[in-house]
């Protein structure tokens, strides 16, 4: 019988649509039908200027926006060759992590309740409303924060803002405990995810799967640490890998990167230096806004910058980061305009999806839902 | 302070691993390299995008075994229009490389990467939705992100952004 699951469905996280040939309860054979979601972001990238691309980027991978920005403006300064001051660097580190730990609470709430844990949701959304509220008090936005800019960050974090993210570090690994108490030892938890959706190694490799898809089976590749990017080398952090390779090795690589975010965040706000939030180049990166109205040549650039946009050499340029899902990347191409020639996001969901089929075929049908969870997906992502 | 010059001289790049290991088994083949940004580039010839692929993910000395990404980008209306890009990783010496094959409006196609590595699947398709490139020898070359019935490839450079009513 083939089987018809999504795109509207509770556990597809998302607009997936799978079609599932199933002998009984069996899987036979399945396929992801994606598209759902599509809004042409690439090409509307071609038509807008630099800085105007920086809030699209935004809503590719919802659940970890600062992420998506990151990989942007780092890659469009990659581009232009700007160097960074070290402050914008610890903060942009410190609200990437806050930012997995953000995405991780949304699979962990969504991923425990598709299996039949009500209770974990509510938990992690708890825990969610805390860090919403800390991006909510930096960017003025809950979500899609468009907070990096090309050169630094949009504005200097408000006065209360480091002791909050302080108390929410101290309190928070607590409440990962929480969550551990009520899952991992759990024998139900064990009985629906240990064994479930196994991929070997070298599947995930030809695959493409990276990030916890591809730690939880062995392999120990994390962006962070191989090929740092924007200052990641001066924090310490362990890189969670199971070899086990089923929901249950995935799962448990998440949760522990829940800790080892916050000790990220922590060593952050006790090292963060001091000095200007962006860099020091006049024609790319806005003026203050009291100099701004005060000064010409600030209104001049300001103005320019604005209207025209900045050019950036031709080029191209591959940058990856480590998003909470994988392997993200963005290849820039540009033709010495102010306006992107070409932008490509490399979603690491997309990789992911191809890893189901492989994951759940010859497996019971309560599986696959086990299997989309673990493997975190974004439709926003994978569809752009 | 602005980017140093791009680097395209063979001889100056022979040493890069990947250079390396591609001129060895067969120079005819690289048509072209680039060094850019501290990023690698070669261009490889069409008809031996494959076998490059398999030589790269076979090598002792730095095994290109990950597969980043596959896109194109479209030139229009220069020619060669389209390059196909490829984004090589390897895991163990952590290095990238970037493939690139020109294709000419005439006749987009380029053999497909999926015997070599399962993952180009998605990929490819995207690439044959977006922009009409073939990739024979794909299993499954259907519209991935569009609707089946969609006509026209939606990011090549021809085709306006706001769609067509």
């Amino acid at each position: 019988m083939i089987l018809n699951m999504g795109p509207q469905h509770p556990s597809t996280h998302g607009v997936l649509r799978v079609l599932l040939e199933i002998d009984g309860e069996t899987v036979v054979r399945m396929m992801p039908d994606i598209g759902f979601l599509h809004t042409g972001i690439e090409k509307t990238c071609e038509a807008k200027f630099y800085q105007q691309v920086v809030p699209l980027t935004d809503r590719i991978d919802y659940l970890c926006p600062m992420t998506n920005n990151l990989c942007y403006v780092l890659a469009v300064e990659k581009l232009l060759g700007l160097e960074i001051p070290p402050k914008a660097q610890w903060l942009r580190v410190l609200l990437n992590e806050l930012t997995r730990i953000n995405s991780h609470l949304v699979w962990l709430g969504t991923h425990a309740m598709d299996i039949g844990a009500l209770t974990v949701f509510l938990y992690c959304f708890r825990e969610r409303e805390e860090i919403l509220k800390i991006f909510e008090m930096a960017s003025g936005q809950r979500m899609m924060t468009s907070y990096f800019r090309v050169g630094g960050i949009a504005l200097e974090p408000p006065l209360g803002f480091f002791d909050r993210v302080r108390e929410f570090a101290g309190s928070f690994p607590s409440k990962v405990d929480e969550y551990e108490n009520l899952l991992t030892g759990n024998p139900i938890w064990a009985m629906r995810t240990k064994g479930v959706a196994r991929m070997t190694a070298e599947d995930a490799i030809a695959l493409g799967a990276s990030g916890p898809t591809l730690r939880g089976s062995g392999v120990d590749l994390d962006l962070r640490r191989d090929m740092p990017y924007s200052s990641y080398e001066k924090f310490q952090f362990k890189v969670p890998v199971s070899g086990e390779g089923d929901v249950f090795a995935r799962y448990l690589c998440r949760v522990q990167e829940l800790r080892e975010s916050t000790a990220i965040v922590r060593q952050a706000l006790d090292g963060m230096p001091e000095g200007p939030i962006k860099a020091d180049a006049p024609g790319v990166v806005l003026p203050d806004r009291e100099k701004m109205k005060t000064q010409m040549e600030a209104l001049i650039y300001h103005f320019k910058i604005i209207t025209e946009g900045f050019a950036v050499p031709a080029g191209e340029v591959y940058q990856a980061v480590e998003s909470p899902r994988g392997e993200m990347g963005y290849y820039i191409v540009s033709d010495g305009t102010a306006k992107p020639y070409r932008v490509h996001m490399r979603a690491a969901c997309l990789a992911n999806l191809q890893t189901l089929p492989k994951m759940c075929e010859g497996r019971l049908l309560a599986d696959v839902v086990a299997a989309i969870g673990s493997i975190d997906i974004v439709l926003g992502e994978i569809d752009r | 302070m602005p980017p140093a010059p791009a680097i395209t001289d063979l001889e100056k790049l022979r040493n890069h691993p990947a250079v390396a290991r591609l001129v060895g088994w067969n120079a005819a083949a690289v048509t072209g390299v680039k060094f850019d940004r501290e990023e690698m580039t070669i261009y490889v010839d069409r008809d031996h995008i494959r076998e490059a692929c398999v030589v790269l993910k076979q090598d002792l000395a730095c095994p290109f075994n990950f597969l980043s990404d596959v896109t194109c980008v479209d030139w229009h209306p220069a020619e060669p229009r389209f390059e196909v890009i490829y984004h090589l990783l390897s895991i163990p010496e952590k290095e990238r490389v970037r493939l690139k094959v020109r294709l000419n409006s005439a006749s987009p196609v380029v053999e497909s990467l999926t015997s070599v590595w399962p993952g180009a699947n998605y990929f490819e398709r995207e690439v044959f939705d977006l922009f009409g490139v073939r990739f024979t020898g794909h299993p499954y070359l259907r519209r991935l992100l569009m609707p089946e019935d969609w006509e026209g490839h939606p990011l090549r450079k021809d085709y306006p952004v706001e769609g067509y009513r």
